[in-house]
């Protein structure tokens, strides 16, 4: 075991990371500690762009853009924090350019704009053009530029160190971060991390749905960490499920797309949209598009010989608009499925895409430890934060600015903490819990396999707490992963070594993502409302009088060891907006 | 609509049978052995499926040590470049029916950097020589308060070369770079062409410095193996060569 000792570690190198890093660098001792080589990260997969009120194109302002991601959430944002997203989007643009992004460019030379769904002027009067993007690949420029930014600032990598576990301590009564620890994957070796400030920038968990966009290592591992240590999970019930992935696979096409004009058709080539949102059409938010996909399939007008899937269409389109803007879905297209998209439209189905929920925080993006209570020295930032400035749901091209705005206000913030505060003492045996974990995994004769129950486990998720839920479909989910975590205590792997074991790694994400899996269901069984992403059928309605509130999980532990979720809610924060019925 | 054409692939696909393939793997690990050892594995796949499914396949059913790195799985993420059938291409981006199933098919590491284990290749120095170029945009003067402009023209004329993700395919495909891995190699050279060529930039002068040296861009033999190895379409030889003509004109 190795001890190290940085002022600011970050964990995670996707953009929120390397937003903070690029901050706290400046400021003081940091280390990032990431799981995959930085470039790696999933932010490399976002592709449509990034909203900021610029009005380089046409009329716009930050206020409406506030409102739109109030109202795209469904009402479950807290009002001051989309304010500060809204407000502080034309500056994390203008930093991006000055950092040498190469945006897409207007004839006079701006950076261009497009519109995107839920995005609209005046409050919903009609769309507006709000996304900055480079091509399709936005995600792919925001990555690059913030890593070779990083490697300007001298910003110091520890590549394919997996962190494991977060040391919390508690000083004079209150639970403070010491540390973190980390699973060294060419070693094997144990590393921990003593700092005085911890950022968690970790990504997403999407890998416990089967159709998902996400990558096969966004599993969640920042928040298992805060979750086992006894932190709380916000709004877990909340995930995003993207109307255009192929077809099966998944695989993100970007929303751009429909914001440069196709259009989603149905066997009989109608354009649904038309019926469930009159003035936004394919442009309206994510949850609704996507849950009327679903309709049109379970009504029988699917496309294919199964009738599962409908079309997205841009074949009227001009080939050389789809070269220019939208490269790399159209070869996907061609890659993934044979499927020519000048000529022939591209079938898709709904795919897990975002948790809206998370690690709580404030707007200085400081880790909660109940409704008010700050983790002295704890930050979050992006997908793996509850902010909340997405809500019930997120509005497309308000991850890649979540990650900036908060990616930055975190590293600020992290920073400042490690200059004015001390160490605090780590615990006796601070890499215990983790190496007790490895050894078990390592060790272990059980007869269960990591592929089967994650199989399992994701075949469950999709059929019983995607698009549509019921109570019945989320207790089969909570029966299932609480007999999967049973059969997850008897897994052993094949990898016995210490070098590269990804088999191992895969013992330990599986852990993750049932921990989490359990948290989601259960938050989703309470919440006995529609809302945003989270649709119940035997509640179809959004309920603002006992369900206008955040849930709050957390982790109890009885004196018997036996492990149990805890349910509690946070009030929103509103300020300019009240609700209002949700219509596109 | 086209939608006739459609239906057709999708008959194809509903009738999909699954088909028996051989994968043909270069396996080592050091912890075990110091000889390195190609192992065969039969499995059945849908053609259509990628190359990564097949050793995912054969790790989460058959052998749990089997090694790779990925994570993307479409083309984005730049883990998985591998050696497939002696050309370099990203596992996730290869499809078993376009690469004839009927013989074995042959999976190893990249080459001309340290294999750790199995298909894993130490990527260190492959990301020194990249830092080495200053990757970054280099400016002079204030900051304007609002964006820097940039004309479309001026945009697109290093649009190629902004899609790269840093895969190693090409620096890995390449003969001078096998030789002597102290050569830049295609990657570092693509990326220093990113910033020379944009019009925003005024550090050209000394990342050319730079690829002037005895490892830099004079060492290209111009073999275009790089070109066919990226999996982002890049015209890699192209780009090396303007960052040539550039050093000899001093006009980019």
């Amino acid at each position: 075991m190795q001890i190290h000792k940085y002022d600011t570690v970050i964990v995670g190198a996707g953009g929120a990371g390397m937003r903070a890093a690029i901050e706290s660098t400046k400021r003081s001792r940091t280390a990032v500690l990431t799981k995959l080589y930085p470039t790696r990260s999933h932010t490399g997969a976002a592709q449509g762009g990034m909203a900021a009120a610029l009005a380089n194109v046409e009329e716009d302002n930050w206020e409406w853009h506030t409102f739109d991601t109030v109202k795209g959430g469904d009402y479950l944002v807290d009002q001051d924090a989309a304010e500060i997203l809204a407000k502080e989007a034309i500056d994390a643009v203008l930093d991006l350019e000055k950092m040498g992004l190469p945006f897409n460019r207007t004839p006079e030379g701006r950076i261009d704009q497009r519109r995107f769904g839920g995005h609209t002027r005046s409050h919903g009067e009609a769309p507006v053009r709000r996304s900055c993007y480079a091509s399709d690949r936005t995600g792919h420029m925001i990555l690059q530029t913030l890593y070779q930014n990083c490697v300007k600032e001298g910003v110091e990598f520890f590549n394919e160190f997996y962190v494991l576990d977060l040391l919390l301590q508690e000083v004079d009564g209150v639970k403070k971060s010491a540390g973190v620890v980390a699973y060294e994957l060419a070693t094997g070796e144990i590393h921990v991390f003593q700092a005085k400030s911890v950022i968690f920038a970790s990504g997403g968990t999407g890998k416990f749905f089967k159709v998902t966009s996400n990558a096969h290592t966004l599993t969640g591992d920042g928040q298992a960490a805060a979750w086992r240590r006894g932190l709380p999970l916000e709004d877990m019930e909340f995930f995003q499920f993207h109307p255009t992935g192929i077809w099966r696979m998944g695989i993100l096409l970007t929303e751009g797309a429909r914001g440069e004009g196709g259009i989603l058709r149905n066997k009989d080539g109608e354009r649904f949209m038309e019926k469930y949102a009159p003035v936004m059409k394919d442009l309206a938010s994510r949850d609704v598009v996507s849950r009327s996909i679903y309709t049109e399939i379970r009504e029988g007008r699917g496309c294919g010989p199964e009738g599962d899937h409908v079309y997205l269409d841009l074949t009227h389109l001009p080939p050389e608009q789809l070269d220019a803007k939208l490269p790399d879905i159209t070869e996907f297209a061609r890659t993934y499925l044979g499927i020519e998209p000048y000529t022939d439209p591209i079938p898709i189905q709904p795919t897990a895409h975002y948790a809206m929920g998370g690690i709580p925080t404030n707007v200085e993006g400081e880790v909660l430890a109940d409704n008010t209570t700050v983790v002295p020295g704890l930050y979050a930032a992006g997908e793996v934060a509850c902010v909340s400035v997405h809500g019930a749901n997120r509005l497309g091209t308000n991850s890649l600015l979540d990650i900036n705005v908060f990616g930055r206000r975190s590293g600020i913030g992290a920073a400042e903490y490690a200059t004015k505060n001390d160490f605090v003492e780590l615990p006796e045996n601070p890499a215990q819990m983790v190496e007790e974990q490895i050894e078990r995994l390592r060790n272990s004769t059980g007869t269960e396999r990591v592929a089967t129950i994650r199989q399992e486990l994701q075949e469950c998720m999709d059929a019983n707490v995607m698009v549509f839920r019921t109570e019945q479909t989320i207790k089969t989910a909570v029966d299932k992963i609480a007999e999967l975590r049973k059969r997850y205590l008897d897994v052993s792997i094949q990898d016995k070594g210490k070098r590269f074991n990804t088999d191992l790694l895969e013992a330990v994400e599986l852990g993750n993502l049932l921990d989490l899996a359990e948290v989601m269901a259960t938050s989703a069984l309470a919440r006995k409302e529609s809302r945003g992403g989270h649709y119940r059928e035997d509640y179809p309605n959004r309920d603002d009088v006992n369900f206008m509130r955040h849930t709050m999980a957390y982790r109890e532990v009885s004196a018997d060891g036996t492990e149990s979720i805890r349910l509690d809610y946070k009030p929103v924060v509103q300020t300019r907006y009240q609700p209002m019925e949700r219509k596109y | 609509m086209a939608t006739p054409i459609l239906d057709k692939v999708e008959a194809e696909s509903a009738s999909s049978p699954y088909i028996t393939v051989t994968l043909r793997i270069r396996r080592f690990n050091p912890e075990v052995s110091d000889e390195v050892q190609w192992q065969d594995f039969q499995i059945s796949i849908d053609p259509k499926e990628r190359v990564l499914d097949a050793l995912h396949k054969i790790k989460w059913e058959t052998d749990g040590t089997l090694t790779f790195r990925r994570s993307c799985a479409h083309g984005i993420c730049g883990s998985d470049a591998m050696r497939i059938n002696g050309k370099n291409r990203l596992a996730c981006k290869t499809l078993i029916k376009d690469i004839n199933p009927e013989k074995p098919i042959t999976v190893e590491a990249i080459k001309g950097l340290t294999v750790l284990k199995d298909l894993v290749v130490d990527m260190d120095p492959f990301f020194q020589a990249y830092r080495d170029v200053m990757p970054f945009l280099i400016t002079k003067g204030n900051e304007p308060t609002r964006e820097r402009l940039q004309s479309a023209e001026d945009r697109e004329r290093f649009d190629d070369t902004t899609k790269c993700i840093l895969c190693a395919a090409c620096t890995s495909s390449c003969p001078v770079f096998w030789n002597d891995g102290q050569y830049f190699g295609p990657a570092a050279i693509v990326n220093a062409h990113r910033f020379i060529f944009d019009s925003r930039d005024e550090g050209g002068e000394q990342r050319l410095e730079i690829l002037n040296d005895r490892d830099g861009v004079w060492r290209c033999r111009t073999t275009f193996n790089c070109t066919d190895a990226c999996p982002r379409g890049i015209e890699v030889t192209k780009a090396i060569q303007e960052v040539k003509r550039a050093l000899i004109t001093r006009r980019f």
